[in-house]
């Protein structure tokens, strides 16, 4: 897997990767917009960042409390060590329940554990319910982005998409049309599933509930009409208090999408009379990562998105260059922790610019872990750290594949690629390639003659 | 081992630093809760509207299934909670209490009591919350410490209409859940 080759790929459709430049800066400009309506925002982010801390520091009594309040609530708890056991957890309560068919909603650890092609292998059919999601699965793509999932699409796509599959009209790319088909389709589905999986943001230890956020609202829709609940949880979901929720809840829709809340923010603590929650408590890698001094901090994530939006290099490769569950910079720093040898591009696909760690509202510092990523990379890779950094200090970069990876992803870049940036003392790649020959006279003259 | 011993003994073998947990201030706003929470529904693309404008929109839309959870405005219900909640699908208007209000997002707090049946306001086409304009609070800190140690099986924040940006980014209302948000503020 190779960042560049892919960036290339995605930068082959001018057109639409402009459109994706701009849409996620969109979304990061109004992120900024209502981040400066509250005043205490920073101290938010710090607090965000300590109570994560805390949790790190204490994780193993955190889970065991949550355990206990769990079950005390009468939810099911069950432990996975990976990916495997988590999917066969899952297939042995579907079995225990007879079902062949399941609605999910948005859970990017269900993706982490390849859980939809494994449920299929055994007979049952997923239907993922965030609308984005479905719009992929029905491509059988994985998301392209962890809050956006189809952000990658354009609306002729999915227009041409759901003529095919849900039988609207030809042609017709009515962004209302097309929702209230996927409404319709996907009631029948709500109405129909006795087990219904979803993800979860925040476990609470002091209560043992969980709670999960949309803005469509499927996650509800699934779970109250089936008979079954099954949240999959990573380890790190973990937060100690319910007032917690206060900061984080403030934090979380305002960095993703730049709205106050999510619709809905359901707080799980006890099924209702006649049904049945399991949690499935995930580690699959992170206590590996946990274990990592420099890199345990990517634990914190919440999985807003932010970082990716400002990411100059995630807005110009898409999410699909990355080939992870988890895109972006912050996917760039998760990555290789599972499996360093696949992902050893990833970490070199970021300028280093300090964007994302500036947005991040658990104040992960991941433009730093992404350079100490590069260094173990380089290290494993058997060539002098030293000279490397002092190569990287000089703002010339020399390590043969990130090399690789920069004049790709320039030569197609720089078709979409603002003077700012191209031009930038910041561009280190800039130095190593040809630029394209600068007009004859600048915007400003010809702005001046042809006003006229 | 099992699986469960096994990933706590991975964490426990991990040496970690002491960090403590923060104290949360409550970061109260000075300003009118009202009318910043009026503002929070628009921009949620949900709408805050009197009693006698509610009676409104029922008449005019000539909605014919409406389920009232709430005191008051009984004679607007015509229909029981169903013992079954696939029953509720066809569901035009659900009208129910909601339990506080907060001005910085306008978020409604909701419990299994003010539900009858947890789909509730997610299944219906409408949904009606009222809520006492004296029950906001101005933010989610202040929020959770009015909920405190309450104990209901499920807690749901509701702080607009059902929507969806994944189409090109085009904000669309109604994706899977209520078609619209009413807010009847009362003051008692
Ligand atoms: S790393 Fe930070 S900014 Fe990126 S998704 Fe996670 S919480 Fe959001």
């Amino acid at each position: 897997m190779s960042h560049p080759t892919k960036a290339s790929e995605f930068l082959q459709d001018a057109a639409k990767a402009k459109w994706h430049d701009e849409t996620l800066w969109f979304v990061r400009d109004k992120r900024d917009n209502i981040s400066k309506t509250i005043p205490e925002w920073e101290e938010l982010r710090e607090l965000a960042s300590q109570i994560k801390d805390n949790v790190l520091a204490n994780l193993e009594t955190y889970l065991v409390e949550f355990e206990k309040n769990a079950k005390a609530n009468n939810i099911h708890v069950h432990w996975a060590k990976n990916a495997e056991e988590h999917n066969q957890i899952v297939l042995g309560i579907l079995q225990n329940h007879q079902c062949k068919a399941i609605v999910k909603s948005k859970s990017i650890l269900t993706e982490e554990c390849h859980l939809n092609p494994f449920l299929e292998n055994n007979g049952i059919e997923v239907v993922d319910t965030d609308l984005g999601e479905r719009i992929v699965q029905f491509l059988n793509q994985p998301p392209s982005h962890i809050v956006l999932p189809a952000i990658h699409l354009k609306k002729r796509d999915i227009s041409e998409l759901f003529h095919e599959k849900l039988q609207t009209e030809k042609g017709n790319e009515d962004p209302t049309y097309l929702t209230h088909a996927a409404r319709i389709h996907l009631r029948e589905k709500f109405l129909g599933a006795k087990v219904a999986i979803t993800g979860v943001n925040f476990g609470v230890a002091e209560t043992g509930e969980f709670v999960v956020c949309t803005n469509e609202g499927n996650a509800d829709m699934g779970v109250h009409l089936a008979d079954v609940h099954i949240a999959c949880m990573g380890i790190e979901k973990i937060i100690p208090r319910r007032k917690d929720l206060g900061i984080f809840l403030r934090l979380l829709a305002r960095s993703a999408t730049g709205q106050p809340i999510t619709n809905y923010n359901s707080h799980f603590r006890s099924p209702a009379p006649g049904k049945e929650i399991h949690i499935v408590l995930v580690d699959n890698g992170r206590t590996e990562q946990l274990g990592r001094e420099k890199f345990k901090n990517s634990l914190k994530c919440i999985r807003c998105g932010a970082c990716m939006n400002t990411c100059p290099i995630y807005r110009r490769s898409g999410g699909y260059s990355y080939g992870s569950v988890v895109p972006g910079p912050i996917g760039s720093i998760l990555s290789p922790g599972l499996d360093v040898k696949k992902y050893s591009t990833l970490p070199f696909a970021s300028t280093l610019c300090g964007s994302c760690t500036d947005v991040c509202p658990v104040k992960i510092n991941i433009h730093e872990q992404l350079y100490e990523w590069r260094q173990e990379i380089t290290k494993a890779q058997g060539t002098n750290t030293k000279s490397i950094s002092m190569k990287i200090a000089n703002g010339i970069f020399a390590v043969p594949f990130a090399y690789k990876i920069t004049g790709a992803m320039m030569r197609g870049a720089l078709k979409i690629l603002p003077d700012s940036i191209t031009y930038s003392g910041l561009n280190i790649w800039g130095k190593q390639r040809d630029l394209p020959e600068t007009p004859k006279e600048t915007f400003k003259d010809w702005y001046k003659k042809n006003r006229k | 081992m099992s699986s469960r011993e096994h990933i706590l003994a991975k964490i426990k073998a991990i040496p970690k630093e002491a960090s403590p947990l923060p104290e949360i201030p409550s970061f109260e706003s000075p300003l009118g809760h009202k009318a910043a929470f009026i503002l929070s529904i628009q921009a949620n693309k949900g709408e805050v509207i009197t009693e006698s404008e509610l009676k409104d929109f029922i008449a005019i839309n000539r909605f014919e299934k409406i389920l009232n959870l709430t005191k008051g405005m009984e004679s607007l219900s015509t229909q029981p909670l169903p013992s079954d909640a696939h029953e509720l699908n066809e569901l035009e208007v659900a009208i129910i209490q909601g339990q506080f209000g907060v001005a910085e997002n306008g978020a409604i707090w909701l419990t299994d009591e003010n539900m009858g049946l947890r789909v509730l306001p997610f299944i219906t086409e409408h949904l009606v919350i009222v809520l006492n304009e004296k029950s906001l609070v101005s933010n989610m800190h202040e929020a959770y410490n009015k909920i405190g140690i309450q104990h209901s099986g499920f807690g749901l924040f509701i702080a607009g209409p059902s929507k969806t940006a994944d189409i090109e980014q085009s904000l669309v209302i109604g994706a899977h859940g209520a078609k619209s948000l009413r807010v009847v503020l009362t003051n008692l």
